[in-house]
C-alpha cells in the first residue's frame, strides 16, 4: 500500500468512528423501535407493535402535541421579535446599543438549571404561574438570544444602501422591507426559526419546572417514563421525531444554502 | 425636470457641522457636479436633497415647492448609489422594474418601459440576468436605467464611477453625459475625481468643511479660482506668498512680480503655464531663478520640482512639454517665467 493509500485509509477510518459514534446509538434506537422484544433481544423480529402501543398512549401524545405546538409558537413569536430586534441592531444607533448586544449572551451560557430556577420562582412571585402558557414565555425568552444572533449575522449580507435604493425608487418603507429586505433575510429567518424550534422541542429543565402535575412535554414525559421502568414506545415516538426533523432539515437544505448567497 | 434649490441649509453632529448655511441652486437640465475632499459634507448634500437627511435649518425646494418634510420615495428622485445598490435576489429586468411594479404599473407597460431602459443603456437582452452575473460597468447601467424609469424630476448620483476602472470610467463619463443631455435631467453628483467632475459638468461646486468654497463653470473655476483651497484642490499650483503693494506681489527673497489685479499678498500660478529655460536668465516679465530638484520624465510630458529660494522650503512645480526629447537634470540651474495675467490673486 503506498502511503497516501494509507493516508486515505486511515482518513475513512477516522471518518467512520466518527459517524458511527454520532449515529450508532439513533439508529439502534430507530431499530429497536421495530423490534418485537421489549429488552433489545436479538433476533431481530419486525413488528409494529410498538407504534401501537403508542396510538394508544394517551399522555405520551399529549405531551407530543404539547412539545409540537410550543415549539412551532415559539420558533414564530421568537423569530418575528427577534428580526425586530436585529433590525434594529444593524440599522439604527442608539443610547447604550453596545451594553444591549452584551447582554444577549450570558443567557446562552448560564446553565438552563439556574435559568429555569430564576424563571419558576419569576413567574410565582409575578402570579403568572406554571402551565403551558409558561412554558411558553420561559422557551421563548431562551430563544431569543440565539434567534438574534443568527438574523444579526444574515443582516451583514443585507446592505442598509439596498433599502434606500428602493425608497428613492418610490417605494414606501414597507414595500422595501417586504420586498427587499424579507426575501434577502429568508435564509437567516429559517435558521433562525429551526434554532428556536430545536431549543424549544429539546427544552427538558426549564418545561419540567414550569410544567404543573399533570401537563408536560414530549422530554418531560420521556423522563419520567423513563423512571417508571423504559418501554420501546419511547423508542418509537423517538423515531418517528428522529425521522420528522432530519426530513425538516434535508429540505431546509435543500433549497437554502445558509450563510451564502442565494 | 426640476430646478432644485437648498437654502442656507445645515447638518450638525454634535458639535460638528457637516454642512454649514450651504445654498445653491441646481438649474433645470443641469449637470451639476459637487467636489470635495472626504468629509466635506458634499455626500450630506445629496442625501439631503434625497431626503435622507433632514436639514437642521433651512430648506430643501424642487420647482419653489418646499420638499424637506416629503419623505424620500415621495420626492420624485432617481438615485445610483456608490455601490450600485442592485437587489441581488431579483433579475436585472425586476431590479429595473422596481420603481414602477411598486406603483403598480400594468405588466405590459412595465414590460415595454424596462425594454426601452435596456436600449436606453444599451443591454438588450441582458434582463434575464442576475446582477451579479455583470461586470462592474453593466451593473452600473442597470443601477441608472433603475433610477431613470420612474421618469425623476431630479437624478441624483453618489460617486456613480467610483468602482470602475480607469477606462471603462472614461466611456461611462461619455455615455453618461449622452444619456443626461438627450433625457435633459436635472442631475447632481458628487466626486472626489477633479477629472471626473471637470469632464462631466455644467457647473461645479467646490466643498471644503460644510461650506461651498466656489461655484462656476469648470473652465471658470479652474482658470480663476478665488482661493487657495480651490487652486490645489482642483489640479496644482504654485502659492506665491509676499509683500502687496497694488498689483505689485514682493516675494520672501525680494524678486518681484505683477499679479492680475491688486492682490493681498498672495496669488497662485498653475504649474502648465509655466516656461522653464536652462541657467540663470535676468526675468523678462514674471520670472524666477532656482534649480531643479527633481524631474519625473512621463512621456508627453516632463513635471519639475524647483527649489526656488523666492517660494522657501516648498518646491515649485512646473509642467513641460516634452518638445526637444530632453529632460533638464537636477542640480541644473534654470529660470522659469509665466504670463501675468495667470499671476491669479486668491484670498488666503
Amino acid at each position: 500500500m503506498t502511503r497516501d493509500g494509507a493516508r486515505v485509509w486511515g482518513a475513512g477510518l477516522y471518518l467512520g468512528l466518527m459517524l458511527a459514534f454520532l449515529y450508532l446509538p439513533i439508529v439502534v434506537m430507530i431499530v429497536m423501535a421495530f423490534n418485537r422484544s421489549p429488552l433489545y433481544e436479538l433476533p431481530f423480529v419486525f413488528d409494529l407493535v410498538w407504534f401501537k402501543a403508542l396510538a394508544t398512549n394517551d399522555r405520551l401524545l399529549q405531551a407530543s402535541f404539547n412539545s409540537l405546538w410550543i415549539a412551532l409558537v415559539t420558533a414564530a413569536i421568537a423569530t418575528v421579535l427577534g428580526m425586530l430586534a436585529a433590525y434594529a441592531f444593524a440599522r439604527y444607533e442608539f443610547r447604550a446599543k453596545r451594553t444591549l448586544q452584551v447582554l444577549l449572551f450570558p443567557p446562552i451560557t448560564i446553565p438552563w438549571l439556574i435559568v429555569g430556577t430564576s424563571m419558576l420562582v419569576f413567574f410565582f412571585w409575578t402570579g403568572i404561574g406554571r402551565g403551558l402558557h409558561a412554558i411558553l414565555l420561559g422557551h421563548v425568552a431562551l430563544a431569543l438570544p440565539y434567534v438574534i444572533v443568527v438574523i444579526g449575522a444574515r443582516f451583514q449580507a443585507v446592505d442598509a444602501s439596498l433599502e434606500e435604493a428602493a425608497l428613492t425608487a418610490g417605494a414606501s418603507p414597507w414595500q422595501a422591507f417586504t420586498r427587499i429586505t424579507l426575501p434577502l433575510l429568508a435564509p437567516g429567518l429559517i435558521a433562525a426559526a429551526l434554532f428556536a424550534f430545536a431549543v424549544s422541542f429539546d427544552q427538558f429543565v426549564i418545561s419540567y419546572f414550569l410544567a404543573p402535575p399533570g401537563v408536560s412535554t414530549l422530554p418531560v414525559e420521556i423522563y419520567s417514563a423513563i423512571r417508571k421502568g423504559f418501554t420501546p414506545e419511547i423508542n418509537a415516538v423517538s423515531a418517528l421525531i428522529i425521522l420528522l426533523s432530519m426530513g425538516l432539515m434535508l429540505i431546509v437544505a435543500r433549497f437554502y444554502k445558509f450563510g451564502g448567497e442565494r | 425636470m426640476s430646478k432644485v434649490t437648498v437654502d442656507s441649509v445645515s447638518k450638525f453632529y454634535g458639535a460638528v457641522a457637516a454642512l454649514d448655511h450651504v445654498s445653491l441652486t441646481f438649474e433645470d437640465g443641469e449637470f451639476f457636479g459637487l467636489l470635495g475632499p472626504s468629509g466635506s459634507g458634499k455626500t450630506t448634500l445629496l442625501r439631503m436633497i434625497a431626503g435622507f437627511v433632514a436639514p437642521d435649518t433651512g430648506s430643501v425646494s424642487f420647482d419653489g415647492e418646499r420638499v424637506d418634510t416629503v419623505p424620500v420615495q415621495k420626492r420624485g428622485i432617481g438615485m445610483v448609489f456608490q455601490n450600485y445598490a442592485l437587489f441581488p435576489h431579483l433579475s436585472v429586468a425586476d431590479n429595473i422594474a422596481f420603481g414602477l411594479s411598486v406603483r403598480s404599473a400594468p405588466r405590459a407597460e412595465i414590460d415595454r418601459r424596462v425594454g426601452e431602459m435596456l436600449e436606453l443603456v444599451q443591454l438588450p437582452g441582458k434582463g434575464g440576468r442576475k446582477p451579479r452575473e455583470l461586470s462592474g460597468g453593466q451593473q452600473q447601467r442597470v443601477a441608472l436605467a433603475r433610477a431613470l424609469i420612474t421618469q425623476p424630476k431630479v437624478l441624483l448620483l453618489d460617486e456613480p464611477l467610483g468602482a470602475l476602472d480607469r477606462r471603462l470610467r472614461q466611456e461611462m463619463q461619455v455615455e453618461l453625459r449622452q444619456i443626461q443631455r438627450r433625457l435633459a435631467i436635472t442631475t447632481i453628483f458628487v466626486t472626489h475625481d477633479q477629472e471626473e467632475a471637470l469632464t462631466l459638468s455644467d457647473r461645479i461646486a467646490i466643498i471644503n468643511d460644510g461650506k461651498i468654497a466656489q461655484v462656476g463653470a469648470p473652465q471658470e473655476i479652474y482658470e480663476a479660482p478665488d482661493s487657495v483651497f480651490t487652486a490645489q484642490f482642483l489640479g496644482d499650483a504654485n502659492v506665491l506668498r509676499g509683500q502687496p503693494s497694488g498689483t505689485r506681489l514682493t516675494l520672501a527673497d525680494g524678486s518681484r512680480i505683477e499679479t492680475n489685479g491688486p492682490n493681498a499678498g498672495i496669488a497662485i500660478v498653475r504649474p502648465e503655464k509655466i516656461r522653464i529655460e536652462r541657467g540663470h536668465r535676468p526675468p523678462t516679465g514674471n520670472g524666477l531663478q532656482g534649480v531643479v530638484a527633481q524631474a519625473v520624465y512621463s512621456g508627453a510630458s516632463v513635471t519639475y520640482r524647483l527649489a526656488v529660494p523666492a517660494t522657501g522650503d516648498t518646491p515649485f512645480l512646473a509642467f513641460a512639454q516634452n518638445q526637444s526629447g530632453g529632460v533638464i537634470a537636477p542640480g541644473e540651474p534654470v529660470t522659469v517665467s509665466w504670463e501675468t495675467a495667470q499671476t491669479i490673486v486668491v484670498k488666503p
